[in-house]
């Protein structure tokens, strides 16, 4: 520690070079929170998924509709508890850009099953006694300005209605909340009732997009999975039955595999970020040849300048990282984008924990050379050019 | 000057030889000299006669050719360069003709720097500072950074950097060099008086005949010999 004001000393040589070179990595580490926090959602955002339920689609597509006829065979299987079923509207709002997931679902059972979501006394009746009811997350209500009793079009991209229009109309009969942190996204979505969507398109009737099968003992899953599957093999419509944090991770590939591209990212710009800091560094460090010189002729051994060096490098890049990694989580929260299907951006522990590593390879990435150079650095000739 | 049985600096058959590619360049050829504890050297010759060389030889900065370097009893030939490094951090303090200051360093955390090497506190540090810097006059300047300061004011500096350890040898390289006349003659006094109050061993390069006067005996080098020897008028 004695040696810290030293090195706190040696940064501030030339402020303005440090401070931009801070500012850089602040840079780089802000956007490696970003990225990093679409990864995790991308990669592992399901995590919050119930481990005791099992989705059903179409083995040939996520977009291929089932026979609703499944639902009492799925049901009839041991250890199924509840199934319910859904089906994608992709109904617009105004504008495309005003995007959010609006699913026709089984009422009563898609809300037993979920029970993660909170609503107030007497909007479950209201949901399952009205069949143009919706359920809108309080979220969603609040960003459109939509209260309890509004009536909303939603304009039809998939499912046009009978009657030939493209318009949809539903009734908002409560506002759906999350019971934690973890089912966020029910805050950012409309339910509305199966039977209204059924009777109302133009096609595809007696079809579901998909199941959702409450088990009773989540360590049965994987088998339950197979027996499900099993039952539809070599039928017209074969089924894939996955958990639900599969299921909305092959949701979120749709996107293509953002992990790799975050990570594809990230690699240019620490790569950009190696070459500009390094370079840095190994300026600093050539124009302190003779003060390193000085320092070497006081005594202070090969080691310890070596280790001076490296702590220069390491504290310069923690700093600029953890500034810029504690940015990202501040203004995070600011961004809903994935708010539809996925849980909401955040700099998890994870992402701390990867970032200091970043930090620590990075530092002594950059700090090393010069620390080396500065190691073997000759007193006499490094005083002599003086 | 008090004698010794045993010489605080002595030289045996001193070489060194620097290569420049394929050349080879004797800088030093056989040098035997005995300096003994309190005395003050002033080191003269014609540039590159090997003045600096010889210098950087006796403070463990260098390794001879050929020959031995002992220093207080402690033959330096053959140590590491971490022990040469440990040895020059109890034993010597340099004062440079370009005072070496760290320019980002106020004159007291600069005078602290050979005391991190120790095991003091910070506080005795800091205090063994100040009064390293009292011993200089300048004590009222200790949270002045170099830059503030003027180059007497800043050789000052060095020199109190250079005591702060309570060294037996100082070693000036040029001390006087980048400086006035006026100023010159203060450090020169300042140095003397660590020699004659002190008790320091002095060894001190340099050109000027005027600053060599102010030692107690002049040694004169010549191509890598020593050429003559003389007492100065400092030993008064």
């Amino acid at each position: 520690m004695k040696f810290l004001g030293l090195v706190w000393a040696s940064l501030l040589r030339k402020r303005t070079r440090t401070l931009l070179t801070l500012l850089s990595i602040a840079t780089a580490f802000l956007l490696f929170g970003f990225l990093d926090a679409v990864r995790v959602v991308f990669t592992q955002g399901s995590a919050q998924s119930g481990a005791d339920r099992l989705i059903t689609t179409s083995r040939v597509s996520f977009i291929q509709p089932l026979p609703l006829a499944y639902r009492e065979q799925i049901k009839a299987l041991p250890g199924v508890h509840t199934v319910a079923y859904a089906n994608w509207f992709g109904g617009i709002y105004q504008d495309r850009r005003n995007f959010f997931a609006n699913i026709a679902v089984s009422p009563e059972e898609y809300l037993a099953i979920h029970p993660e979501i909170l609503l107030d006394e007497g909007v479950r009746e209201a949901f399952l006694s009205r069949r143009a009811g919706a359920l809108v997350g309080a979220e969603l209500a609040r960003k459109h300005g939509w209260a309890v009793g509004d009536r909303i079009p939603l304009q039809a991209t998939l499912w046009p209605h009978k009657s030939g229009s493209s318009t949809w109309t539903f009734e908002i009969v409560g506002l759906m909340r999350a019971r934690d942190e973890r089912a966020r996204k029910f805050e950012n979505q409309m339910l509305f009732r199966y039977d209204y969507f059924d009777e109302g398109r133009q096609s595809g009737q007696g079809t579901a997009g998909w199941y959702i099968a409450k088990i009773r003992e989540p360590a049965e899953s994987a088998r339950v999975a197979l027996a499900i599957d099993a039952l539809f093999r070599n039928s017209a419509a074969e089924t894939r039955s996955q958990s639900e944090k599969e299921f909305n991770l092959a949701f979120a590939r749709q996107f293509g595999d953002v992990g790799l591209i975050a990570r594809a990212i990230m690699a240019a710009v620490y790569f950009t970020l190696l070459l500009v800091t390094g370079h840095t560094m190994a300026q600093g460090v050539r124009e302190r040849t003779a003060e390193l010189a000085v320092l070497k002729t006081l005594g202070f051994g090969n080691g310890l300048i070596l280790r001076l060096v490296l702590a220069e490098a390491l504290l310069m890049v923690v700093m600029g990282g953890c500034a810029g990694l504690a940015l990202a989580s501040a203004t995070l929260p600011l961004f809903k984008t994935f708010g539809a299907q996925l849980p909401p951006l955040r700099i998890a522990a994870e992402s701390w924990w990867a970032g200091v590593g970043v930090m620590l390879g990075l530092g002594l990435a950059v700090g090393l050379p010069p620390a080396v150079r500065a190691m073997r650095l000759g007193i006499t000739e490094a005083l002599a050019e003086r | 000057m008090p004698a010794t049985a045993t010489p605080l600096i002595a030289l045996r058959g001193v070489c060194k030889r620097y290569f420049r590619g394929q050349q080879s360049v004797d800088v030093l050829q056989g040098i035997d000299l005995d300096i003994e504890e309190g005395d003050f050297i002033a080191l003269m010759g014609p540039s590159g006669s090997g003045k600096t060389t010889l210098l950087n030889l006796i403070g463990g900065l260098d390794q001879p050719t050929a020959g031995s370097v002992s220093v207080d009893g402690q033959r330096l030939e053959g140590l590491t360069s971490a022990e040469l490094a440990a040895w020059r951090a109890r034993n010597i303090g340099f004062i440079f003709q370009f005072y070496n200051l760290l320019p980002m360093l106020s004159a007291r955390r600069n005078v602290e720097l050979p005391l991190l090497l120790t095991s003091l506190s910070a506080r005795e540090r800091k205090h063994r500072a100040l009064l390293a810097l009292e011993l200089v006059g300048l004590a009222a300047r200790a949270q002045h950074k170099p830059a503030e300061l003027s180059g007497g004011e800043e050789q000052r500096v060095a020199i109190a950097r250079a005591l702060v350890s309570d060294p037996r040898l100082l070693i000036c390289d040029e001390p006087t060099g980048d400086l006035d006349r006026h100023t010159a003659d203060e450090i020169l006094s300042l140095l003397q008086v660590l020699n004659h109050r002190h008790g320091k061993t002095i060894l001190m390069v340099t050109h000027d005949p005027k600053a060599a006067e102010y030692a107690r005996r002049q040694i004169h080098l010549d191509k890598g010999v020593l050429a003559r020897e003389a007492d100065a008028g400092g030993g008064a």
